[in-house]
């Protein structure tokens, strides 16, 4: 099976729904000519042209009222934020335009879109360029949050993404595109909403999402010549939440560590946590740890930012914490 | 369909046939047919207004309801211009456009009572009138985000190629928001289809247009977009043709955005919660634009014409006082959405279709 970096996982993807459909088109800052700020739509100028793969201003709440007015006429745009802190700007048309035309039209106007762009932190790219948005995304109904962890899982779900009638909103990172993983050269989808088993162990779940699952696996492969084995449950999505795959997990395990890429504060660990609380109060043996960044902005020093993100050793930690091992 | 709709069919029809009726005036600017049909349309939008204006003083109309008194000439002299398949999109004061486009009078004060008939099964209410069958795109809160929509729509209407026009009314806050800047620069520089109405009624809220824009010719913000721009006056319904028709050839034949600002006024405050005049505005003013009533003007000068007669003024009055009572029968016997439909439209479960759907895109 053919080797390839999330970022062409995601041009494949792009590419090939954008031959399958041609009302889906591709619009954002540097998307053309630049060949995609991170290269992710490489190549798609030459082939499909400059109506259908469209560089604009720097405008983000503009080219997304663009896009919903686009999909309230019958196209099925594909929105990039070059990053989602950019994206800040345009949130009145993820919430008050895209995720609630359906509803507030009486079922008139679904929204057939996909917003895009890498989420949360890379290195060093300090304060405003580092936030994590699931939980600001994923607290609304009328819209999906997928975040893809590898490239398997990026082209099957952004091609699930394009295809579905809803808003979705799909979280990349930078710190993914460079990222290499086996990827089936015949089509597949990953359906939205389901979770993956990324390792399978009877200690400890670690739940998790997006580039942290890279992170959690890293930790499961580690603990493992401890004689320590975790299941690492990668959501996928985190709205639709997969409450059954969580469920399964630590029912079996009976212990949980949620590792996550936000704040502390209402980040979508929180949700995690509750759904456990709720669905396998009688099966856990200890209380549910989260491990995520501190309760600060991302700062610039290395050093500095390394002690804010939530990390392989911190997870560590947390696993062994939650088995009472120290 | 409760079993009481049923046996109002024939009521239906009736009511459907108006609207169809309505809606398909799209001749020239001339002639007495199609004057009686401008008439037609302005008073209707009064007479729904004004019992609307009840409706909400007895407490059948919940939340925010502005009203479009006194700007009928604006809504009727556009939309009489447009075909079907051209597109509106507009801000919450949407009732009188929504009437003028051919939206029933049921079914939009249906959606005022909050029940099933409504056009958006009283999901919406009155800031959020759809009809997707007549390309009313709605019926937006948030001033100034509908105008990055409009822009989309004349981005899709290119995309495909098409010769569709997307008219965007607008209120005179809006010039000053971000999404407005924003979405008519990428008009003016794609150079896409698409007609930028300011409904330029003097007032955001309670404050006059000259405490919230440095300039008050605001239609010369076009400049900035390198957009034809241009200003007339929104009471005379032939002015709004005249200059709309220009706008709207503009952009059927040249795919280019125009910038229009029409002055008007609005005879009641901004929404239901505040006083007509006293406040922000004085009585003098208020009554000296209401000398300038769009379809007192129409009237008189149709009547001057020998286009209309005492007679067909009152006949048409009742007829019109008539659907707008039926509308108020209907929605008063509608019931209020079941509970079930609390959960209804927030996602849908389908996916595209490429094979079948994707042929029309060019069509």
């Amino acid at each position: 099976m053919p080797v390839v970096t999330y970022r062409d996982a995601l041009n494949q993807a792009l590419r090939e729904e954008m031959q399958r459909d041609d009302r889906v088109f591709l619009m954002g800052e540097e998307v053309a000519v630049y060949q995609g700020a991170y290269k992710v739509s490489k190549g798609l100028l030459q082939e499909f042209g400059e109506m259908r793969v469209v560089d604009t201003p720097i405008t983000e709440l503009g080219f997304a009222g663009v896009g919903v007015g686009a999909a309230m006429a019958g196209l099925r745009p594909i929105i990039e934020f070059m990053t989602w802190n950019f994206a800040v700007l345009a949130l009145d048309q993820v919430l008050n335009a895209a995720s609630k035309m359906l509803y507030m039209s009486g079922g008139q106007y679904p929204m057939p879109m996909v917003f895009r762009g890498p989420n949360g932190a890379a290195l060093q790219l300090s304060a405003q360029h580092s936030q994590a948005f699931e939980s600001w995304l994923a607290h609304m109904p009328g819209v999906k949050v997928v975040t893809p962890g590898t490239p398997y899982d990026a082209k099957g779900l952004l091609k699930s993404a394009i295809r579905d009638d809803n808003p979705v909103l799909f979280l990349e990172g930078e710190m993914l595109y460079n990222t290499k993983g086996e990827v089936p050269e015949d089509e597949y989808l990953i359906p939205i909403g389901k979770a993956e088993l990324k390792r399978e162990g009877d200690h400890c779940s670690i739940i998790t999402n997006g580039k942290m699952a890279l992170v959690a696996m890293q930790v499961a492969d580690q603990l493992a010549k401890e004689d320590i084995r975790v299941d690492v449950v990668d959501l996928r999505t985190v709205r639709p939440m997969d409450i059954e795959a969580i469920k399964a997990s630590v029912q079996k395990t009976n212990r949980a560590v949620v590792l996550e890429e936000g704040w502390e504060l209402a980040g979508i660990g929180a949700q995690v946590v509750d759904y456990i609380q709720r669905d396998c109060f009688d099966d856990l043996d200890a209380p549910v740890i989260r491990v995520h960044q501190a309760d600060v902005p991302m700062p610039y020093a290395k050093n500095l930012e390394k002690l804010a993100k939530p990390d392989a050793a911190k997870t560590i930690a947390a696993v062994r914490k939650v088995m009472y091992l120290d | 369909m409760t079993p009481d709709m049923k046996t109002d069919k024939k009521a239906d029809k009736k009511a459907d046939k108006a609207a169809k009726s309505r809606n398909s005036d799209n001749g020239s600017h001339n002639g007495s047919g199609d004057n009686m049909a401008l008439l037609r349309s302005m008073l209707l939008q009064r007479r729904f207004e004004e019992r609307t204006a009840e409706a909400y003083a007895l407490g059948k109309i919940g939340g925010f309801c502005h009203l479009y008194i006194g700007q009928e000439a604006v809504s009727t002299g556009t939309i009489s211009l447009l075909r079907p398949d051209d597109y509106i999109i507009t801000t919450y004061r949407d009732h009188g456009q929504a009437l003028a486009r051919g939206m029933s009078s049921r079914s939009i004060m249906a959606e005022l009572f909050g029940k099933i008939d409504g056009c958006s099964r009283g999901k919406g209410g009155s800031m959020h009138l759809f009809d997707r069958n007549l390309n009313f795109l709605g019926g937006h809160g948030i001033v100034g985000g509908h105008v990055p929509v409009a822009t989309g729509v004349g981005f899709a209407i290119k995309y495909r190629g098409g010769d569709q026009v997307c008219i965007c009314f607008m209120g005179e806050s809006v010039v000053n928001t971000g999404a407005f800047h924003e979405a008519l620069n990428m008009a003016g520089l794609w150079k896409l289809p698409v007609v930028y109405i300011i409904e330029n009624n003097r007032y955001g809220m309670g404050t006059a247009l000259e405490r919230a824009s440095a300039i008050h010719d605001i239609y010369e913000r076009g400049a900035a977009y390198n957009m034809t721009r241009a200003q007339c006056d929104g009471q005379d319904v032939f002015a709004v043709r005249k200059s709309v028709g220009e706008a709207i050839e503009r952009a059927r034949k040249e795919s280019l955005p125009t910038l229009l600002e029409v002055r008007t006024y609005r005879f009641m405050g901004h929404s239901m919660s505040d006083a007509v005049s006293g406040t922000y505005r004085t009585k003098a003013e208020l009554e000296e634009w209401q000398k300038r009533d769009p379809i007192v003007l129409l009237r008189v000068q149709m009547q001057e014409q020998g286009e209309l007669t005492e007679e067909q003024l009152q006949k048409l009055d009742e007829e019109l006082k008539a659907e707008v009572q039926d509308a108020i029968d209907f929605a008063d016997k509608s019931p209020e959405p079941p509970p079930e439909a609390l959960f209804e439209d927030v996602l849908v479960d389908t996916t595209s279709d490429a094979t079948a759907e994707a042929a029309a895109v060019s069509s």
